[in-house]
């Protein structure tokens, strides 16, 4: 048993709020940024990692990198500018990958 | 000719049998495996879409909840409120084996357990709209954490099962019966090699009684002529 932390990415005002909760929060202003913060954050042992859907549209390959590695579990949140359904489009994919047609 | 190249001997036949023996019991046995991972996989993912749906709203709530909160605060009292908070969050990670994939079972530990503990501010100067936003997150916390769990197993899940049919296919329309074909090939050959050399002898045992029967006409002949007879050919 180890100990690990959870981070939040995503853009300032969507994540500020998570800081009360006492997780590490890193706003980012721009995708590449984003993406720099996230392949950092994977390198250390940071278990979870909530990434707004606002930036996960734009990159969705270093999302995908990570999806078969046990740690970090990337989730995406929806931001303050409401969900884009990309988190459900996610669930939806595993199952097609799954089992090779979307049954639910 | 079979798709695979193979020696028509009686060894490599027995080696053949022995693989596809292998390969059916190993077919069966990753069947069984696929199956019950999507038993498993379906259950995961009923609970991950209802659980990310409940997650989504709870979060649009606290969204627009901090939203109100900057309105009526500055956004430099908003930071400022929040720049420090109380409240830290530490994660243990164990593992739990769902039919040999390892998924993780996440267990967190908050510094303090009073739950009037996560206003990292006074009351004094900031607004109660920012309350309800640090409330309505920390309650969606919990949730969000179990989402975690449970999105990432599905995911760990989804690519073991990916491979597993994979292999199941491989197993069942390429690997068993290129083998069988195989075996078919080889047995054929050596009936036909066995046949033949049944043939060979009876060819030779033919022609070998032949021979015997004309020295023996010839003998015969020769003792008739001997007494002074005469013998018709066809009579014997």
């Amino acid at each position: 048993m180890s100990s690990y932390k959870i981070a939040v990415l995503g853009d300032k005002d969507s994540v500020l709020g998570f800081k009360a909760l006492g997780l590490d929060v890193f706003p980012a202003e721009t995708v590449d940024e984003a993406k720099r913060v996230l392949h950092e954050l994977a390198k250390e042992n940071y278990a979870v990692i909530y990434l707004t859907e606002q930036y996960a549209a734009n990159m969705q390959a270093e999302v995908d990198r990570y999806k078969d590695e046990l740690t970090p579990a990337i989730i995406l949140i929806p931001g303050k500018d409401g969900s884009l359904g990309i988190g459900m489009a996610n669930v939806k994919s595993a199952v097609e990958r799954a089992v090779g047609a979307d049954i639910l | 000719m079979p798709a695979i190249n193979v020696n028509p001997t009686r060894q490599e036949l027995t080696r053949l049998k022995t693989r596809l023996r292998t390969s059916i019991r190993g077919h069966k046995l990753l069947k069984d495996k696929r199956d019950e991972l999507m038993k498993q996989f379906m259950d995961v993912v009923r609970e991950n879409r209802a659980l990310r749906q409940k997650v989504e709203e709870a979060l649009m709530r606290a969204h627009g909840s901090f939203t109100v909160a900057s309105a009526v605060m500055s956004s430099e009292m908003l930071e400022q409120s929040l720049l420090y908070p109380k409240q830290s969050v530490e994660l243990d990670m164990t593992f739990q084996n769902i039919m040999s994939v390892n998924v993780p079972i996440y267990h967190f530990k908050t510094k303090s357990e009073e739950t009037g503990e996560i206003y990292p501010y006074g009351f004094a100067t900031t607004s109660g709209e920012l309350d309800d936003a640090v409330d309505a997150l920390s309650g969606v916390f919990q949730d969000m954490l179990r989402l975690a769990e449970i999105e990432k197993t599905s995911q760990l899940l989804a690519e073991e099962i990916e491979k597993t049919r994979r292999r199941v296919n491989a197993l069942e329309y390429v690997k068993i019966p290129q083998m069988e074909e195989a075996i078919k090939y080889i047995s054929m050959k050596l009936d036909e090699n066995e046949r033949s050399s049944t043939i060979r002898l009876m060819k030779v045992k033919d022609m070998l009684l032949k021979e015997a029967i004309e020295e023996k006409r010839e003998a015969d002949a020769r003792a008739v002529e001997a007494f002074g007879g005469h013998l018709d050919p066809d009579a014997i």
